[in-house]
């Protein structure tokens, strides 16, 4: 049996008897149905809820804050460069004390090596390729992301984040995008891949898909300890050590700013070219704020991030470290392979105010960002004199040492920030849209992009004689 | 604007409450504002504006929830 | 023949959505945005969906499974909807997971500080399943802001069992799990509260069900595939064709085999 074609014969004749009712009606009977159960629903309400001395809600009185004509923008700025502050001063002790006992242990592996007089070659491999950029990640990447999160989700138990869409909407809605995008960068913090699934809250196809193909402009998980460090390295340090933390938290503002510019932007180009069309309705529910269960929060938060960093660690950076260290450390001819690629690499990666091993980096890390870092860091080592890395300053000093100014500084956290989406977020794109010419042109848009900003401010440095 | 002539739920003042009388919209926007109980004889009131002054948050049937204006012009209301 | 076709055929629709075979019972948790769904799918699964203080959390469904007086049970979370017509990809996935994934219950969570709008959903859902269950949810919230709820005349005037709860806390879950253990073995057949249209809408409905029968026989709710038709809404029409023709039914119909199982669906 199952369903024979006789049986959709049938189906289709009931839906034509449906039709022909409809149309006699006259009336829309969908508002009918709709008011029969909302007026079911109201007369059931009055039914059994009964409210003894309503009390005036806080909701009211943050919400006048929060969403004020004065203090709106600012609060969201203060609240965003308090985050980032909280964030990089809290990683650091644990950045530093993390770095010691990682790099400790490695003298010891090291030790372990030379006296089962293991050959240089597995040394290398193990110690310095697998072992050290695991122990990169884990000091640089989980200190900033334990922290950051619980207070992010703090601010997400608390009903921050539904206001700061309200908040942004209009600017939004001026590009021809959905305000919910606002919502979907915030989950973009955490992954990209996170925030392109997230752009399904987005009902309307066009503004969803704007959403995704610009997610990738807010610094994920992988991105963001990296303009930390950089931030820190080169800006922090070069002021006063009080004030050191706070330049760095206005550095990675300034950047957060520049990719919420740039997605601005990039909406506008798109809903005025590929992507024309009318704005869909925009309806945004203002929950009431929640008090979020601090301590379990934080608790959990804590522990999911510093798995995941963690898991993460094994699974990518790991590898990635073994496979970096056989480039750096296999020759053809009398230069290894990474010379070789990234000699090939220099010409460009200079215009661009780069240099050959950066441009490198950044396309060995297509699989995870938080890999780019480690594959640097392990080309220049290999390339010059063995450095202990155990240190912010002697991670500057091995930067400087290979030609890094500021430029190339602000430039590797401009390129990290505006370049082609990770993998991972390229694969969910992929999945999300089902067309392979929109994934293909997320990772253009965003490369074009990096390349100019980056080509414009090397140029100009370059022309001013600014470095 | 203390009046009660008919208006849209964007050009109510904040604070003051309207009852939905027709809605504007067809098709999916229909569907969609009914769904979120914009029903004729429905007590809306504005209470905030972004500070922007776009979009705008009302109270509807126990809820806040945020429309722009493009919206809330669809929205025919009587101020009460 | 006539139930062994019921069983298998149940079991195959499903296995458009669900695939746990080890699972006695399949339960939907559905409900508005921000009610507290993916709160109580973790309470009850012990795994840890994201949740957050804000309607979309949760944009694909999850599935985890618990334990409860023997049986083993398979929960799926929702994304949450402001309704079940269809004007949205989540809608839509709500829609037909209830419709023709036909879970042995669906529970609507609810924001008790919120009960128009949210009773609303649940008057949706029952006109499409009798097997409901509604958790009142944040009725902590409503405590605090002395919101009084008389769920015990809620719960008669519906007809379907009504369990106020407190998800972050623990509060009231184990009665939840106890009901729709219940439920989905039969001992509780609710009795919901139908909404009546008017005469020619119903008159309408009644006709074009009966019409249904041969199409869908005694497996989905064929007044409210009326009611969808005569409104317009022919994504249902879709669906129909979609679970009810696939391939996978027609395969698994002929070979399937499967101990009848109780319930109160008619
Ligand atoms: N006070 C209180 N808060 C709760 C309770 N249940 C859930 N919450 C909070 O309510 C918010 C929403 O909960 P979720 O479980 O994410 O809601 P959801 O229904 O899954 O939401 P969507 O996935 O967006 O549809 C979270 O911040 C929860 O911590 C409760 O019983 N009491
Ligand atoms: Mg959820």
């Amino acid at each position: 049996m199952g369903q024979t074609p006789q049986e959709w014969v049938v189906l289709n004749d009931v839906v034509h008897k449906a039709e022909t009712f409809r149309n006699l009606q006259g009336e829309n009977i969908h508002d009918k149905i709709v008011s029969n159960i909302y007026a079911e629903a109201e007369s059931l309400v009055s039914d059994v809820v009964e409210l003894t001395n309503i009390k005036k809600d806080w909701d009211h009185r943050i919400d006048d804050i929060v969403t004020s004509r004065i203090f709106g923008y600012p609060l969201m700025l203060v609240l965003l460069g308090v985050v980032f502050w909280l964030t990089i001063t809290g990683a650091n002790y644990p950045s530093a004390l993390l770095a010691d006992l990682l790099f400790g242990l490695e003298e010891r592996f090291t030790r372990l090596f030379q006296i089962l007089g293991a050959p240089a070659w597995l040394h290398g491999l193990v110690v310095l390729g697998t072992y050290r950029s695991l122990a990169w990640v884990v000091s640089v990447m989980l200190p900033p992301m334990a922290i950051f999160f619980p207070i992010f989700t703090l601010l997400e138990d608390l009903g921050y984040l539904p206001r700061v869409a309200f908040n942004l909407d209009r600017a939004f809605k001026r590009v021809g995008a959905h305000g919910k995008q606002a919502l979907t960068m915030s989950i973009g913090f955490g992954c990209n891949a996170a925030g392109v699934l997230a752009a399904r809250i987005i009902d309307s196809p066009r503004e969803r898909l704007i959403a995704i193909l610009t997610n990738n402009f807010v610094p994920c998980n992988g991105r963001f300890p990296t303009l930390i460090l950089i931030s820190t390295i080169f800006i922090g340090a070069g002021v006063a050590s009080t004030y050191g933390n706070m330049a760095a938290s206005a550095m990675v503002i300034g950047l957060v700013l520049v990719g919420i510019s740039v997605t601005l932007l990039v909406s506008r180009v798109l809903s005025r070219t590929l992507l024309r069309g009318e704005p869909s309705l925009f309806s945004l529910e203002l929950p009431p704020y929640r008090k979020p269960q601090v301590g379990r929060v934080i608790v959990r938060s804590f522990l999911d991030r510093t798995i995941f960093v963690l898991g993460r660690a094994v699974v990518i950076a790991a590898p990635a470290g073994t496979i970096t260290w056989i480039l750096a450390n296999v020759y053809i001819g009398d230069l290894s392979i990474v010379a070789h690629a990234a000699g090939w690499l220099e010409p460009f990666g200079q215009a661009l105010g780069l240099d050959g091993i950066i441009v490198l980096a950044f396309l060995l890390g297509l699989p995870a960002n938080e890999i780019v870092i480690p594959i640097m860091l392990m080309s220049y080592l290999a390339a010059g004199a063995m450095l202990e890395l155990n240190s912010l300053s002697a991670m500057r000093e091995l930067l400087v040492s290979q030609g890094w100014t500021w430029v190339t500084a602000l430039n590797v956290m401009l390129f990290s920030l505006l370049h082609f989406p990770c993998g991972t977020t390229l694969l969910t794109i992929r999945k999300e849209t089902g067309s392979f010419k929109w994934t293909v042109l997320s990772a253009v848009i965003t490369t074009a992009i990096a390349i100019v900003v980056c080509f414009l401010i090397a140029q100009g440095a370059r022309i001013f004689d600014l470095v | 604007m203390y009046t009660t002539e008919e208006t849209t739920l964007a050009n109510l003042p904040l604070g003051r409450r309207g009852i939905v009388k027709s809605l504007d919209a067809e098709g999916i926007i229909r569907r969609r504002l009914l769904d979120l109980g914009l029903i004729p004889g429905t007590v809306v009131e504005p209470i905030r504006k972004s500070p922007a002054g776009d979009p705008i948050a009302f109270k509807i049937r126990g809820a806040v929830i945020a429309l722009r204006l493009e919206e809330g012009h669809r929205v025919c209301v009587r101020p009460l | 023949m006539g139930l062994t076709y019921q069983r298998s055929a149940k079991r195959v629709l499903r296995a458009n959505f669900v695939n746990s075979p080890a699972s006695d019972y399949i339960v939907a948790l559905a409900g508005n945005p921000n009610t507290g769904k993916s709160t109580v799918f973790n309470a009850l699964t012990g795994l840890k969906q994201h949740t957050g203080n804000w309607p979309g959390k949760t944009v694909i469904q999850a599935y985890g499974n618990y334990r409860y007086k023997g049986k083993m049970i398979t929960l799926v979370d929702l994304p949450g909807t402001y309704s079940l017509f269809t004007n949205s990809p989540e809608e839509e996935v709500a829609r037909d997971f209830i419709c023709f994934g036909e879970p042995d219950v669906t529970i609507v969570v609810v924001d008790a500080t919120c009960l128009e709008r949210n009773l609303n959903f649940v008057l949706q859902v029952m006109e499409i399943t009798p097997k409901t269950i509604m958790c009142l949810n944040l009725i902590d919230e409503a405590r605090r802001r002395n919101i009084h709820i008389d769920y015990k005349k809620l719960q008669d005037k519906l007809g379907v069992p009504v369990i106020p709860t407190a998800a972050r806390n623990g509060e009231g879950l184990n009665q939840l799990k106890d009901t729709v253990n219940r439920l989905a073995s039969g001992l509780i057949c609710p009795n919901p509260r139908q909404l009546r249209y008017e005469d020619s809408i119903e008159k309408t409905i009644e006709e074009l069900a009966a019409e249904l029968i041969p199409t869908l026989q005694d497996r989905i709710n064929k007044r409210w595939i009326a009611l969808r038709l005569i409104e317009g809404d022919y994504s249902v029409i879709a669906s129909i064709k979609k679970y009810l023709g696939s391939s996978t039914f027609k395969e698994e119909f002929e070979y399937g085999t499967d101990t009848p199982r109780m319930g109160c669906f008619k």
